[in-house]
């Protein structure tokens, strides 16, 4: 697509709407969002920039081939659940850990499986989505 | 040969070696059972497998498991090493070695398991790993289908088998063959008829008997130790041992004895003139494999001491001559080049212990005292006297037994003591690992003649009890009898024998005339395969047309047809429909719906279409937010983009609309979309109609905060509470995305070659 304008306004959009995509993934274990979500996002800012300079340039802004991230993602997914399991708990059992305080309510913040987890899926649907794109843009 | 090893070729690996010693030791391992089983005293291991389909992986050691797992490490590891030597050199002998080793472990689990469905499972991996061997000259074509024809035969029967086992374990309430042979017989029972058909049927393909034969002496494209250990004493037992396992269970109806008693005579003495008949010395043991397994069925038809008694010895002295000679017959080949019963002959002073190992053998096989082969005879004859078809059964057992002492003499004697032919090299002796496995077995063979005490107590008796479900009284086997009718058949046996392998020549020829004008099995099975793949291909053609559009036709219809079926048989009445406190919004949106679809219907083009679809979507979206699901309206608004961007990519490539091709579809397809979206309509309207189950909203209402520490229930739900489902999910992702990838750049790659 030869349009400067939009060129141009892809770059700003591109940046706008991937720190909104990890926005989505990191709230939304309370409010609307999380992996799901914030992976479409994602791969929505990236198509934009594919579209507009192309499959070749995003591939290097990725700097990963977007295979290897949604392999990558399906990874850091079962090492949340592989986690809870060597800790002696059923597989996927969600693990929290409180930091400046003993609970919930008390703590400053957490450390947890489960945003792993969440992570771990917005990894795969951002690398699925981008492959398939990527594979129909760049067929001649 | 192809078969044949370089003589200098280094034979000393890990896995030649390794395996036959690991094999020697599980053998040291199940000798020391003997006393213990011997007194009367069944070892039994259980290891959970499927608890909860009482699906165990017992182990049962009794007098009969205990025989058949020491004649697989005894006669295995002897084979092992033998093969080290035999194919020593060959690029792919690890392949084999493994093969057989895998062959060895799962033939000790098909006798050792107590547990139906666990003996089903060893009974398939003996299948496999004797498909593999057999097909190990996998350049050669025929060994290919050899292998497949073998693999076909016995694997069909090991469904029959798994059949019949089901209906044993539901109808007697357990799969544990100890309880089932201990609560007493299924005769008379319900289900018995159809139990023994498949259970016979099993059985039957495996022990190779007529008409379903043809598959064995074919086998024995494998190489020479293969069919010394699988084919003649393992793994074709297995049907006899099955039938030997479940003859407590299942013997002493008329069937049984019947069915047993004609299919087994009828093997015998089919395969011993078939045997007289070939000059191929291995194709000729072959076919007096096949005549043991007859003999073998044909003595478990009876329920008496005798009879029972007959079988085990037979079985015990036939797996120790047979794989004896067998390997003899592989030093021949090796040694002389050939296997031709015409050329071979005066080895004697060329190979001596070779000689020697073989007349052990063969005179065993002759059934000539003090060998064990003898008391088998004698044995066999009491018991055939005692069978209830016996005017039957005493004369093809003499038949048999008469021809295989004519057929033990062209085997054994013919090609040392005989006239010597044209041999295709000079011959000479065999190196020691080959030797070792003739000779343990003909000695033994000898041994247990001389003192058939220790082998009766030890080994015959805790097998005849473990048949008979009762303890055995004994004192059956001894090497003299006395003058009685047995020994005077056995007189007659030698007397018919002798003058059979002195006219076998003109026999023979007499004997190929006769096949050449006999129905051949073997090439019908290449006739009912040929039937089988062009009904595959013929089914195939008309259903997997290749053409997306039929596929998509074919599903939506069966969907829309078995909806259908259920709404007319199980719905009563239709939706309630009320509009009533609908806004504008709503209507609104309803109309943005509507509109979209008509427009995709009546486009013809693509693009169009496309985002006409797109605006479908996001009217569906829409509903989502007026019902307040955010995460489910912007994840649909998000995937609708998305399709958009997708099918636009795809769809830029592909040709504009033709509209006399949509034309020419348009009318039964808008029947069926028609159809199917009424349909669903209908059916969600009615499941609107029931009243809402809260109990699992509620439930995750109130969990969600409290034990999984987020307020967004739908997010909570997809990482927390069913984080499985979550992961089993992004897992379909990447394998979809990685399948797309391959096949769009398996296209780029294709188009590539083509512009080239």
């Amino acid at each position: 697509m030869n349009s400067i304008i939009f060129t141009a306004g892809a770059r700003l959009l591109v940046a706008l709407v991937f720190v909104f995509s990890l926005f989505m993934l990191l709230r939304g274990h309370h409010l609307p969002g999380g992996g799901f979500i914030g992976g479409l996002l994602g791969a929505v800012a990236f198509i934009i920039y594919s579209l507009a300079c192309g499959p070749e340039e995003t591939r290097k802004a990725l700097r990963l081939s977007p295979e290897s991230i949604a392999v990558i993602g399906l990874g850091i997914a079962l090492l949340a659940g592989l986690f809870s399991f060597f800790m002696g708990d059923p597989f996927f059992t969600g693990q929290w850990y409180w930091v400046g305080g003993d609970s919930y309510e008390t703590s400053v913040f957490s450390i947890n499986t489960v945003l792993v987890f969440d992570i771990g899926v917005y990894l795969v649907v951002l690398g699925g989505i981008l492959s398939l794109t990527f594979a129909f843009e760049e067929e001649a | 040969m192809a078969e044949h090893s370089d003589p200098n070729a280094p034979w000393k690996t890990l896995s030649g070696l390794g395996t036959s010693a690991v094999t020697a030791l599980l053998f040291l391992f199940f000798l020391q059972y003997l006393p213990t089983v011997a007194a009367g005293s069944p070892v039994r291991w259980v290891i959970p497998w499927i608890p909860s389909l009482d699906v165990n992986l017992t182990f049962w050691i009794d007098g009969l498991s205990l025989m058949f797992a020491l004649l697989i490490t005894g006669i295995g590891a002897l084979v092992m090493l033998y093969a080290a030597k035999y194919l020593a050199g060959h690029p792919q002998y690890d392949r084999f070695a493994l093969y057989l080793f895998s062959f060895m472990l799962s033939m000790l689990g098909l006798v050792l398991a107590d547990n139906l469905i666990a003996l089903f499972v060893f009974w398939e991996l003996t299948t496999f790993t004797s498909y593999l061997l057999i097909g190990f000259s996998h350049a050669d074509p025929k060994s290919r289908r050899n292998a497949l024809q073998a693999l076909l035969l016995t694997a069909t029967g090991g469904l029959a088998l798994l059949a019949g086992f089901i209906l044993i374990g539901v109808s007697q309430g357990t799969f544990e063959l100890s309880e089932l042979t201990a609560s007493g017989s299924l005769v008379g029972q319900e289900y018995y008829t159809l139990i023994l058909f498949l259970v016979l049927a099993g059985a039957f393909t495996k022990s190779a008997q007529v008409p379903l034969h043809f598959w064995l002496p074919n086998a024995m494209a494998a190489p020479t130790p293969v069919s010394a250990y699988l084919h003649s004493a393992t793994m074709v037992k297995a049907g006899v041992y099955l039938l030997a396992r479940t003859h407590p269970a299942l013997s002493g109806s008329d069937l049984w004895i019947w069915i047993l008693s004609i299919f087994g005579a009828v093997t015998a003495v089919f395969a011993s003139f078939m045997a007289l008949r070939q000059t191929d010395l291995k194709q000729t043991l072959a076919y007096t494999t096949l005549m043991a397994l007859g003999t073998l069925v044909m003595f478990l038809a009876g329920s008496t001491g005798y009879a029972i008694t007959a079988a085990m010895t037979f079985l015990l002295v036939h797996s120790l001559y047979k794989a004896g000679l067998f390997l003899t017959i592989g030093i021949i080949d090796h040694a002389t080049g050939t296997r031709d019963a015409n050329i071979l002959g005066g080895l004697k002073s060329a190979m001596p212990i070779t000689a020697m190992a073989a007349a052990a053998a063969g005179l065993a096989m002759a059934g000539i005292p003090p060998f064990l082969g003898f008391i088998a005879k004698e044995v066999a004859y009491a018991g055939a006297l005692e069978m209830q078809l016996m005017l039957f059964v005493l004369p093809m057992a003499l038949i048999a037994f008469a021809l295989m002492f004519a057929v033990a003499g062209i085997v054994a004697y013919k090609p040392f003591y005989g006239p010597q032919g044209d041999l295709p090299h000079a011959p000479h002796e065999g190196p020691w690992p080959m030797l070792l496995g003739p000779v343990v077995l003909g000695v033994l063979g000898l041994a247990f003649g001389l003192m058939p005490g220790i082998a009766a107590y030890y080994i015959i008796e805790p097998a005849v009890a473990a048949v008979m479900g009762a303890p055995d009284t004994g004192g059956r086997v001894k090497l003299w009898a006395g003058f009685n009718l047995p020994l005077l058949l056995s007189l007659i046996t030698f007397a018919l024998g002798f003058l059979i392998y002195a006219k076998h020549q003109s026999l023979r020829e007499r004997l190929a005339r006769i096949e050449a004008r006999a129905p051949d099995l073997d090439a019908r099975w290449d006739d009912i395969l040929d039937i089988f793949v062009r009904f595959a291909k013929g089914q195939t053609g008309l259903i997997q047309t290749g053409v997306l559009r039929q596929y998509m036709f074919a599903t939506f219809a069966v969907f829309a047809v078995t909806v259908l079926v259920t709404l007319v048989t199980r719905a009563a009445g239709g939706p309630s429909l009320s509009f009533a406190g609908l806004q504008f919004m709503e209507w609104g949106i309803a109309l943005l719906i509507l509109v979209g679809t008509v427009l995709v219907v009546l486009t013809s083009s693509r693009i169009t279409a496309l985002v006409a679809l797109g605006t479908v979507g996001i009217g569906v979206a829409l509903i989502f937010i007026t019902y307040s699901a955010p995460d489910v309206a912007i994840t649909q608004l998000l995937v609708e983009l998305l399709v958009v961007v997708l099918l636009a990519l795809a769809l830029l490539k592909m040709p504009h609309l033709d509209p006399s091709g949509v034309q020419k579809h348009s009318f039964p397809n808008a029947i069926l979309a028609l159809l199917v979206g009424g349909l669903t309509t209908w059916v969600l309207l009615l499941v609107v109609d029931q009243p809402f189950d809260r109990r699992l909203t509620e439930f995750f209402e109130g969990a969600s905060w409290v034990e999984a520490f987020g307020r967004n229930i739908v997010n909570v739900i997809l990482v927390d509470f069913r984080t499985l489902d979550t992961f089993g999910e992004i897992a379909v992702v990447l394998i979809a995305a990685l399948g797309a990838f391959v096949l769009l750049k398996g296209m780029r790659a294709a188009k590539g070659e083509e512009k080239e």
